[in-house]
């Protein structure tokens, strides 16, 4: 896996923002081709920028989600949501977002002003503030509504010490959550497919509060952080494998998948392990500490579903194996092409 | 087709990562071609009520699996009186390729397990030439794990026990004689074509589905001017080889070097569950060795 990635696709798919193996492609055969730096090259959620003895963490994303609403979210939650969350999965403290709008001209001003109001709510639940932005409007189906693009900046949590290279054979797993949620809610949202469900909601949520409570009570213990968005929980594992050099092995049952996605996805003839979820972190932790870590998630607000699912072990083929509920074992890959584009 | 701003095409979503003969759905759709995925046959005759100024085109594909809900909606359209809908007809029968496979001289093969879909369609009846005529068991099977294991146990028992017959493991979907609407609804909207390409095996007689003249209204093929397509086996390739069981994908010079799931040469690689895409999967990409 560790072998040069060149970028010969002659011109962008919405396979290349999927998340799978086109972006990285995309981000590895072209981006860093060009871009490369050595902090770009380590392909973090977050960049460490050293400002005298302080460690400041930097992250930016886009949003272009839609619909924009959707059950449980819409675009400004998510905007704020995901940004804190990579730096959340960086072991970074948020201490500041700062917001750039592309709005489309048409656009209902009270639409934009729900948005604001719901970037508002959610970065007040992180004790957050917006500290920076900039607005563009572009002409009339030159855009969709509205787009985000946000970057979040914190500070290094003083017992965080994530680094993929402390990784060892016996680490455990942990999953903040259930599955699959955002991506199959936002899917259904659209109202293309004759399937409605009234339970199902986006999982769109900050994981700092509990990322923070991991890391006061087991420090060194956590060892590496991520957040299964796009791609899923299946994309992110095979990254973090080729990464370190591990095999990660999972246990299909011990994850939540809600039974509307489960539905969904045997419908449609997704693995809901390659859809996209907002709300929900994994940590590789050390087996003795992994239990308790467990305990701490589960009494925490939104963490009873936080499940341990699997361990590492180092192999010279670096690749995710799935124990199914029958004994059999499969390869789980990374998403390859894109079942739902515009997911975040 | 799709170079006609006014022309939507609808298929399905495997459909639109396979490669055509210059790119695929997917690279016309980034280009601006109007393509959409659809989960029914009957969702794009929704999207052609909703737009009547667009002509809207369904690529209908599959066995007798997808040929009846592809059926069902042409009659829909037919007493909606729709005029910008239309049906590209690439519908194909299990039987025809079945017998084909079995009258290669290359094959050596012990038994079949059968397709459960097609089956709760046309029932377990067209398999009997399996058994009669080359004394080969087939067993109809469910999806489940255990399914496909209790019909591996039912060949097993065949095989040793010195006879071929069809046999049903997956009887709490499939009867004897299948659905009789959704075969009544295929005899009423569809009849043979005399030819049908198949990539890796040819042309076979009667073994496609075509949309009858009663209702070439909605017949994409008389509708528009469509080139003669031709499938050849790309170059390098072993498709026909691998699909009649006589060499294996690793065999495959293209295997996992130029085709890979991502950008598909032969059909079996095309999604998870083809030959070469499983063999792609775990033994390409895990290197594990397995004998002969």
């Amino acid at each position: 896996m560790d072998k040069k990635i060149t970028f010969r696709d002659p011109e962008i798919l919405l396979a290349h923002g999927s998340g799978g193996r086109a972006s990285r492609r995309l981000v590895e055969g072209l981006i860093l081709a060009i871009l490369g730096s050595e902090e770009l090259e380590k392909l973090e959620d977050a960049a460490t920028i050293k400002i005298g003895d302080e460690e400041v963490l930097v992250t930016t994303d886009s949003y272009v989600v839609h619909p924009r609403k959707f059950p449980g979210g819409s675009i400004g939650e998510l905007s704020v949501n995901g940004t804190i969350n990579d730096l959340a999965v960086s072991g970074a403290e948020p201490l500041g977002i700062t917001l750039a709008f592309i709005l489309e001209a048409g656009l209902k001003s009270e639409d934009l002003k729900e948005e604001l109001e719901a970037i508002r709510s959610a970065a007040r639940a992180v004790g957050v503030e917006v500290v920076a932005g900039d607005t563009k409007v572009v002409e009339h189906s030159k855009a969709d509504g509205i787009f985000i693009t946000s970057t979040g900046i914190g500070r290094r949590h003083p017992k965080a010490n994530l680094s993929i290279n402390r990784v060892v054979t016996g680490d455990r797993l942990l999953i903040s959550g259930p599955v699959g949620d955002h991506g199959i809610t936002v899917l259904l949202a659209r109202g293309d497919l004759d399937l409605v469900s009234d339970k199902l909601r986006s999982d769109t949520r900050a994981v700092w509060p509990m990322v923070r409570s991991l890391l006061d009570n087991f420090g060194d213990s956590i060892k590496w952080m991520r957040d299964p968005t796009r791609g899923g929980l299946a994309t992110t594992l095979n990254e973090f494998a080729s990464a370190s050099g591990m095999r990660v092995v999972m246990e299909e049952d011990s994850i939540v998948v809600h039974d509307e996605v489960r539905g969904a996805c045997e419908i449609l003839g997704l693995d809901p392990f390659h859809i996209a979820n907002e709300g929900q972190f994994i940590a590789v932790l050390s087996e003795d500490i992994a239990d308790s870590a467990l305990e701490l998630i589960s009494c925490m607000n939104g963490g009873s579903e936080a499940r341990l699912f699997g361990y590492v072990e180092r192999d010279e083929i670096p690749i995710v194996l799935c124990r199914t509920s029958f004994g059999a074992t499969r390869v789980l890959d990374t998403l390859s092409g894109d079942p739902l584009p515009r997911i975040c | 087709m799709t170079k006609n701003p006014n022309i939507v095409i609808c298929a399905f979503g495997d459909v639109l990562r396979v490669p055509g003969s210059k790119v695929s759905p997917l690279e016309v759709k980034a280009r601006g071609g109007d393509i959409r995925m659809v989960y029914s046959p009957l969702d794009a005759l929704k999207i052609a009520q909703a737009n009547p100024d667009k002509e809207i085109v369904f690529f209908a594909i599959g066995f007798e699996t997808t040929a009846p809900s592809t059926a069902l909606t042409i009659l829909k359209a037919h007493a909606s009186g729709v005029n910008n809908f239309s049906v590209f007809c690439n519908h194909v029968t299990i039987g025809p390729p079945l017998r084909s496979i079995l009258e290669n001289g290359e094959l050596s093969l012990n038994g079949f397990i059968g397709p459960g879909h097609v089956s709760t369609v046309i029932g377990t009846r067209p398999y009997d030439f399996v058994a009669e005529e080359f004394n080969t068991p087939l067993v109809v099977s469910g999806f489940e794990p255990v399914d496909i294991l209790e019909s591996i146990l039912m060949l097993v028992r065949m095989t040793n026990q010195g006879y071929a017959a069809i046999e049903n493991q997956y009887v709490r979907a499939v009867a004897r004689d299948g659905n009789p609407a959704a075969i009544g609804a295929m005899t009423e909207v569809f009849e043979e074509r005399t030819s049908f390409e198949w990539r890796g095996l040819g042309f076979i007689d009667n073994s496609a589905l075509r949309i009858k003249d009663k209702y070439d209204k909605f017949d994409a093929e008389a509708k528009f001017e469509m080139e003669e397509i031709k499938s050849p086996e790309p170059k390098g390739a072993i498709c026909g080889s691998v699909l009649i069981g006589a060499k294996r994908p690793q065999e495959c010079a293209l295997l996992g070097v130029s085709c890979t799931p991502e950008h598909p040469i032969g059909a079996l690689m095309v999604s998870s569950e083809g030959a070469c895409a499983a063999y792609f999967t775990y033994i390409h990409r895990t290197k594990v060795k397995i004998g002969d």
